[in-house]
């Protein structure tokens, strides 16, 4: 058994009986791992539950998009332009919404919203997990590193966190974008809207992982110096096992929390830069792509602006709510 | 403590030196060629390389960067082309916009500068007073409607609540003029009513986060020993929260507050981008679409400038909110 603190917070908190959950045996009290207990705790929080609900809902929604393509009849690139006026605008009240056209329909082009919001979540989930793992494998391994040796190395990667944190993340980006697109395309050639999305993925896997890997970090250097640290130094565990076996099982709360809290970060971070007009191509539907060419239908067709603009506050509301939840459950001390 | 601030300072120096290079170099691979857009379609080749010629495009990279940086320190002469002689902080000659660097800057700066300081005065006020009140009030329906609050404003976009508030306020209750810009000292109330969407819109979600990490500073705080003693010591409530765990619950506030100040200070793109305002960030952001050289190294060098200068800050207020934070 090894003597990591965070197995000896949950057994006093399973001595404590703190967990009324908990059905009595006959002993008095059951060993729970503490993911076990975070589990249970998550599962009485009602927040949780109904945000946790939430998201498993938009995943299956994005997942099953051709399904509902398929049901609903039209397709994300699909044009009526006899519904539109004259000027562009669609007929009928609230944008065009009718029971053919849930969300009513985009002026000038008179592509069906509903649809293109389904395809448009699948477009910023896809991104948003993506970069959040990248990230987070780059940010763990950098930071456990810098915390576990030290000295240089940790100098060294202390220093080039500060200079990405102080390169304007917006500007880079915009620049960066279609320098690479141009390494990898001719100038006329039509970018896939798959490389548009690896793109993007990359600058956020280049920018992102400063913050895991600070948080990693100091979690690190305060655990560096404990007993159990030392003892399987002593026992001649080699860099891996200790980075691996030893530390990273003792930290896996914070990093998950940070993780959740992460996916949305760049969900809204896709959307900032389509909004400054990075990245993906235009059949590409994308939540930010969506919002930014309605604002110029803001005093014509408000719909346009409402329906794109709640579509991402859901999302993103839903992920901080079950960050949030997640974060009191795992955190034994946590406060509410 | 003077040993603490010249390593801090060598250090911000080399950060400041290697954005300048990253940058320089980044930009150089843009595929675009500022030449043949300040050119009319009848160039010929001859002219157009000349005029890479005059502009220094076909000389070696390094020497380009010797240039620049000299032109930033003692000033250097830029060719009859270029506006001629330029003064020592010179940061070249726009091609795109034919008006030296720092003529631009000195324009679009005060402008980011004007949204930034007003709101970022509120959201701090908002979000710490927020934060401490749901904190000293836990559980009551203050606190919950905070926390609605705060996770609310931390789920919305910019664009989103600064199109709603355009709407609101300036197209349908006609309150406010449409957003611009006017110099404080020409006419502070045009001033006010024509940023005042902007200082909202951006104290609103930036004020939620601080609300929430405040809050979260501050319980912890108050369930350690030292609030205790000082509760059974005696001590007014008013003297323990206010001073002494206010003092202890602020300091994670200040770091990021200290990052989040000084990063909009390098621009607000997407604020300025919704609200029209010609600020810092909008005029990179074109930079970067025109492939204005010059331009972007300016607005780069200057947002870069703005972070490392807040982290030293930082560092220093650190030392004068928190007695146990010893400078060596």
């Amino acid at each position: 058994m090894s003597m990591s603190p965070v197995e000896g917070v949950a057994l006093a908190e399973v001595e404590s009986g703190g967990d009324a959950d908990a059905p009595k045996e006959e002993k008095g009290f059951v060993g729970r791992s503490p993911g076990q207990l975070a589990w249970l705790r998550l599962r009485g929080d009602r927040t949780a539950m109904v945000s946790g609900a939430l998201l498993v809902f938009f995943v299956l929604v994005a997942l099953s998009a051709p399904l509902i393509e398929l049901l609903y009849g039209i397709g994300p690139s699909d044009q009526f332009q006899h519904k539109l006026d004259r000027f562009g605008m669609p007929l009928g009240y609230a944008g065009g919404v009718s029971g053919d056209h849930f969300f009513g329909l985009e002026p000038g082009l008179g592509r069906d919203i509903f649809i293109r919001l389904v395809y448009g979540l699948r477009t910023s989930l896809l991104i948003a997990f993506a970069a959040a793992v990248i990230t987070a494998v780059l940010g763990i391994a950098l930071g456990a590193l810098a915390g576990y040796l030290g000295g240089w190395l940790d100098a060294v990667i202390n220093w080039v966190t500060d200079l990405v944190l102080a390169m304007p993340f917006l500007i880079i980006a915009l620049a960066l974008t279609p320098t690479l697109t141009l390494r990898f395309y001719g100038e006329r050639d039509a970018v896939s809207p798959a490389f548009g999305v690896g793109v993007l993925i990359a600058v956020f896997a280049i920018f992102g992982w400063t913050s895991t890997a600070r948080l990693v970090r100091g979690q690190v250097i305060a655990l560096r110096e404990r007993e159990f640290v030392e003892a399987a130094k002593a026992s001649g565990a080699g860099l891996g096992h200790m980075l691996f076996r030893q530390l990273l099982p003792n930290i896996w709360a914070p990093i998950l929390v940070s993780f959740s809290l992460a996916v949305p970060q760049f969900i809204t971070s896709e959307a900032a830069l389509s909004f400054i007009g990075v990245g993906l191509t235009e059949e590409t539907p994308s939540f930010g792509r969506m919002i930014y060419q309605s604002l110029v239908y803001l005093q014509t067709d408000p719909a346009f602006v409402f329906f794109p603009g709640v579509a991402i506050f859901a999302l993103v509301f839903a992920f901080n709510l079950f960050g949030d939840a997640l974060r009191d459950a795992l955190d034994p001390k946590s406060s509410r | 403590m003077a040993r603490f601030l010249i390593k801090r300072i060598f250090s911000a120096v080399l950060t400041l030196f290697a954005v300048s290079v990253l940058t320089f170099l980044m930009f150089f691979a843009l595929p675009r060629d500022p030449v043949s857009g300040m050119c009319p379609k009848n160039c010929n080749p001859e002219r157009l390389e000349r005029v890479r010629q005059e502009l220094g495009l076909r000389d070696p990279l390094v020497t380009q960067y010797a240039g620049y940086m000299k032109g930033i320190f003692t000033g250097r002469d830029l060719g009859s082309a270029q506006g001629g002689r330029c003064d020592a902080p010179c940061l070249g000659w726009s091609y795109v916009n034919n008006e030296a660097v720092l003529d631009t800057i000195a324009r679009v700066l005060p402008v980011t500068l004007s949204i930034v300081i007003p709101a970022a005065i509120l959201w701090l006020l908002l979000g710490v007073g927020l934060g401490m009140v749901s904190a000293l009030r836990r559980g009551t329906w203050l606190d919950r409607a905070a926390i609605g609050f705060s996770l609310t404003g931390a789920s919305l976009q910019l664009y989103f609540v600064g199109a709603v508030l355009l709407l609101v306020f300036v197209y349908n209750l006609r309150w406010l003029p449409v957003p611009s810009y006017t110099s404080i000292f020409d006419n502070p109330v045009k001033w006010a009513s024509g940023l005042v969407l902007a200082w909202v819109a951006l104290a609103f979600l930036f004020s939620a986060i601080y609300a929430r990490l405040s809050r979260a500073q501050m319980l912890e705080t108050l369930s350690e020993d030292f609030v205790r003693t000082a509760r059974a010591k005696g001590l007014a409530k008013r003297t323990v929260y206010g001073r002494h765990a206010l003092r202890a619950a602020i300091t994670p506030v200040v770091t990021i507050a200290g990052l989040d100040v000084g990063a909009a200070l390098g621009g607000t793109v997407i604020t300025e981008t919704t609200f029209g305002i010609q600020g810092l960030g909008r005029t990179a952001v074109e930079a970067v679409r025109a492939g204005d050289l010059p331009t972007i190294m300016a607005t780069v060098l200057i947002s870069a400038v703005f972070v490392v200068l807040a982290n030293v800050l930082v560092d220093l207020l650190y030392a004068a909110i928190d007695p146990r934070v010893r400078l060596g």
